[in-house]
């Protein structure tokens, strides 16, 4: 345990050298925030009662999702592609470790390391914007809890989706494919471009039930209270059904990938 | 101890011809030639000898190196190394799970240089690579200690290990990768093409140190090179490898015989065998 858990520190470490890059995220995805929460006022103000969501909910879900945008957005990691188109996985192979997991770890302390350092100050002023444009307190303190718990299965969810990405890559070569098909879908279908809520009502419910929907749509919606009571219990269930399917499908993969590979060249 | 036993490995290539019509045909019949990279290889290399296995380009020397290092699947023949089995047995049957030797327990106790790839992390300093290996290979600390330090005279690392490894020369990080790759006192070393692109200093720093590690610690050193001054400085056996058969087992002196010009005389051996 303890040597992937070093992987994770490493890739932590590593990953928060890149301050610039934070800086920059951090002003684009206050904009974005802004723009987003002012064409869902517009909406708001057209009809109030064909509004699904309440208008605080669903500026806590915007902010929350500009703050933990690295956790479930649609990236691939493009060290990891690398590692395997360039043939430097010969070296991981070398290792005494399980590829999966150590990816698993890696891509974990990745998507938080660019976490931690876009969310404070996002959420610090989003904390002191007026009522229905900023982000209100939690509706409570065990929805907060669940909201936690939930973050961290739904981040844990995109990772496992994230290395059936890889793990095709080990079959493929060229990542490429996967790679737009996988970015084109996620952020649809994860509520990352309009909240799922505001989706028609059947389309919903069958969106619901896909692994995306498992991602930032649960914690955010506990979070202002659009998710609570046995509603909330039945998504963070699911979450928790599609990890167990998605990593073992994962290390099915992988385990067949890692005897086909052929490192090529000198 | 390490023995390889009629191992044989090919690839299938996929082939066209040029032009616009040939890639669009090629989308719905591909041509695939079948290369046989490793032809019944066999050989055996006792513990700590050093060894240079050469062969020109494509000859086969990656892949044997992959084979053994546990990275890359033969079609037939048996590998062991040190009483370990890898990979599949008789008749090209697969051995069952708990005769054969997984991949995880094999690499803990081998070290490996691939000379045209890097195993450190490009943007953190070097020790931080180091202390990651530290945790992978589950090194105590006293062993930790003890390596690093011998391997930082020896290398004369220094300084470079606090460096991020992108601002290394290719000879600074060269000795790098080879520490990283003795961290855990490996048994037995590979070595592939582990002078490639280095100036004469690097070069000779290098030899030095392989030499060292040899007779100080009884490490088996396997090498591939291209640089026949590597081959006289180190290696005391030489195989021969070409089209994927082993052409000549011998010493230094097999192949001198023509004359003093290590690298005349051996292009001489490569048109004799025509390969």
């Amino acid at each position: 345990m303890k040597k992937y858990f070093s992987f994770f520190r490493l890739r932590l470490v590593t990953g928060l050298q890149y301050r610039t890059a934070a800086l920059t995220g951090v002003i684009t995805q206050f904009f974005w925030g802004f723009m987003n929460i002012m064409v869902f006022h517009a909406f708001y103000k057209a009809d109030p009662s064909a509004y699904p969501m309440t208008m605080e909910a669903t500026a806590a879900y915007v902010w929350l999702q500009q703050a933990f945008l690295s956790f479930f957005g649609a990236w691939i990691e493009g060290e990891i592609l690398y590692t395997i188109s360039s043939g430097d996985l010969a070296y991981e192979l070398c290792r005494p470790i399980h590829i999966y997991d150590m990816w698993f770890a890696r891509s974990v302390a990745s998507r938080l390391s660019k976490a931690i350092l876009r969310c404070v100050p996002i959420l610090v002023v989003a904390v002191f914007l007026p009522r229905g444009y900023g982000l209100g307190l939690p509706v409570s303190f065990p929805a907060f809890l669940c909201f936690l718990v939930s973050l961290t299965m739904g981040l844990l969810v995109m990772v496992a989706l994230n290395m059936l990405v890889y793990g095709s890559c080990l079959y493929t070569i060229s990542a490429d494919g996967m790679r737009v098909l996988f970015a084109s879908l996620s952020d649809f279908l994860a509520g990352q471009v309009i909240p799922l809520p505001f989706f028609p009502e059947k389309v919903q419910r069958i969106l619901e039930l896909n692994p995306w929907a498992s991602m930032g749509n649960v914690p955010f919606r506990i979070y202002g209270g659009d998710l609570a009571g046995s509603e909330m219990l039945q998504a963070m269930v699911l979450q928790a059904l599609w990890l167990v399917i998605l990593a073992a499908a994962g290390r099915l993969l992988f385990a067949g990938g890692e005897k086909r590979t052929v490192i090529q060249g000198g | 101890m390490i023995t390889m036993e009629n191992v044989c490995k090919s690839y299938r290539i996929a082939k066209r011809n040029a032009g616009l019509a040939e890639a669009f045909r090629a989308l719905f019949q591909k041509e695939y030639e079948e290369i046989h990279a490793l032809k019944n290889i066999s050989f055996t290399i006792r513990d700590g000898e050093m060894v240079g296995y050469i062969g020109p380009n494509g000859a086969g020397k990656s892949s044997t190196i992959k084979i053994l290092s546990g990275i890359l699947t033969p079609d037939s023949g048996q590998v062991t190394v040190d009483g370990r089995r890898l990979w599949n047995s008789h008749g090209g049957q697969p051995l069952r799970k708990h005769d054969r030797c997984s991949r995880i327990e094999h690499v803990r106790q081998i070290g490996v240089v691939f000379g045209q790839r890097s195993q450190l992390w490009w943007d953190v300093p070097v020790i931080d690579s180091f202390e990651l290996l530290k945790d992978i290979y589950s090194i105590s600390d006293s062993l930790y200690h003890n390596n690093l330090e011998e391997l930082t005279e020896l290398l004369n690392l220094g300084e470079l290990l606090k460096t991020p490894t992108r601002q290394l020369s290719l000879g600074q990080r060269m000795r790098c990768e080879i520490a990283a790759s003795l961290l855990h006192s490996p048994k037995i070393l590979f070595l592939d093409e582990p002078t490639i692109g280095l100036d004469a200093v690097s070069k000779l720093a290098v030899r030095d140190f392989i030499k060292q590690l040899n007779q100080k610690h009884g490490t088996t050193v396997i090498l591939t090179t291209h640089d026949m001054q590597d081959i006289e400085a180190l290696a005391s056996r030489i195989i021969l490898i070409g089209k994927g058969q082993i052409l000549m087992d011998g010493t230094l002196e097999d192949i001198r015989q023509g004359g003093e010009n290590m690298d005349e005389t051996l292009a001489e051996l490569y048109r004799s065998y025509e390969i």
